[in-house]
């Protein structure tokens, strides 16, 4: 019965994704168009897409997911992600040639997993130790790769061709979580895993709306500045920093 | 002798005090931008955290903090202008004033809702990396909390009143460069007439919404 169900809703939201392929959605008349996003006509119509399925499934189950769990359980279940994510953290910062990034994301592995409680508590960062977040696309961009044209993915949202092989490269690479062998339990991991990730930015989602004039190519070019950002991130801090005696402001 | 010493301690810690507030509480002209950057952000977030209205999302009072804490320290016509790239000599004086103060509205609105939700954050200031003689420095910080931390860096330039900040780096995002097609798409479809109404329009719409929390 509830297989069923499950089937019914992958065929409507399937259907729905072909049909919003289909028809492209127009470019505003008069919209400048980006060097960087030739497929734009597509890509708004996969954002419109995605915006669909996130006004009436993803952010109405985050609201029930706020109401029903208290906040210090929400923030063990972020914790706990979060923890998990620095071991493939560490991973991909020793690729891409930050040993002490890497050295400093194991630590607020084995921090966190002992003294914070299996990772429900965040206790490296008050401790120090700084958090980090890379992922394949970042660490191909790092070995640089160039990022190609701009696209987005339906559920997965703004991305581009480097990134799409890297969010492909980043699920098929979680081994620690192939080890969980229970389909059901594997399923509802992966569904608290994106209301989680979705939680976190509940109230900022609201904010963009306000302050873009076209939410399109508002979220566009802030993905790709923000993505330029984070591959050149620990770059820049490889400059000599001025000693505290020389800085001029001290 | 011995309530004299009393009184004079008194009197030295009251000074000391004393100019201990004035340095807190108000930069000047001479104020480096990093030390700028540091006694704003930790006055404005010490506010936040002990005003209930503004957690609750009162609206004209966080724009009150806005205005007298942050705006001072900003140069929001110099934002505008490098928003809005050429455009902004092809808009008239009127237009540009116009410009000006619904950008900073519309800017306002939109984080004034963020600023209510400072509780329990940390900032951290980053080693500031510039030579005296700079016209034009970025001052880097994080802002540690719930979540993952988030890189704010603020870029400020030297004026003859002071360092005044006039663009904002939010998690790798150049405020004025997220903004630039937004304006210039904007120019293209309706003018730059066009462009002051939609503002205007815009602050309407969020000053009449319902707080965000």
């Amino acid at each position: 019965m509830i297989l069923s169900v499950l089937q019914k809703i992958r065929q409507v939201i399937l259907l729905s994704l072909v049909i919003s392929m289909v028809g492209c959605a127009s470019i505003p008349a008069g919209t400048e168009r980006s060097p960087q996003d030739p497929w734009e006509p597509f890509n708004r119509s996969v954002f419109e897409f995605n915006e669909g399925l996130d006004a009436y499934l993803l952010k109405p189950v985050v609201a029930g997911y706020r109401f029903i769990l208290p906040e210090f359980v929400r923030d063990g279940i972020y914790n706990f992600f979060s923890n998990y994510n620095d071991i493939y953290t560490a991973l991909y910062n020793l690729l891409q040639g930050k040993p002490d990034y890497a050295f400093n994301d194991l630590m607020r592995v084995v921090v966190n997993t002992t003294f914070g409680l299996g990772g429900l508590i965040d206790m490296a960062t008050p401790g120090g130790l700084e958090k980090h977040k890379e992922d394949w696309g970042q660490t191909l961009g790092v070995w640089g790769v160039p990022s190609g044209p701009y696209v987005v993915l339906p559920f997965f949202g703004p991305s581009n061709v480097r990134d799409t092989f890297g969010t492909v490269a980043d699920l098929e690479s979680d081994y620690l979580f192939s080890f969980v062998k229970d389909i059901g339990l594997r399923n509802s991991i992966t569904g608290l895993r994106v209301v989680n990730a979705r939680n976190t930015y509940y109230e900022a989602g609201d904010l963009l709306d306000g302050a873009a004039i076209d939410k399109y190519s508002f979220v566009r070019d802030a993905y790709i500045q923000r993505r330029a950002y984070q591959i050149n991130e620990g770059r820049d801090d490889e400059e000599p920093q001025t000693p505290v005696s020389e800085n001029p402001y001290q | 002798m011995n309530s004299f010493k009393q009184i004079f301690g008194c009197i030295c810690a009251g000074l000391l005090l004393a100019s201990g507030t004035v340095l807190a509480q108000a930069p000047d002209q001479s104020t480096p931008p990093d030390a700028l950057i540091k006694m704003v952000v930790t006055e404005v977030m010490a506010t936040v955290k002990v005003d209930p209205d503004i957690q609750k999302g009162n609206i004209p009072k966080i724009v009150d903090l806005v205005e007298k804490k942050i705006v001072p320290y900003t140069d929001m016509r110099r934002t505008t202008e490098m928003a809005m790239g050429p455009n902004w000599k092809k808009a008239s004086p009127e237009q540009q004033a116009q410009l000006t103060s619904e950008f900073k509205n519309l800017l306002i609105r939109t984080y004034s809702g963020a600023l209510s939700q400072l509780r329990d954050q940390t900032v951290q200031f980053k080693t500031l990396r510039a030579s005296p003689d700079d016209k034009e420095v970025v001052v880097k910080t994080v802002v540690l909390g719930r979540g993952d931390p988030v890189p704010l860096d603020y870029r400020l330039e030297k004026t003859a009143n002071g360092w005044k900040v006039y663009d904002m780096n939010i998690m790798g995002v150049w405020l004025v460069e997220a903004y630039r097609n937004q304006f210039s798409s904007q120019i293209s479809q309706n003018g730059i007439e066009g462009l002051v109404k939609f503002l205007q329009d815009r602050n309407k719409q969020l000053a009449s919404a319902k707080p965000a929390n």
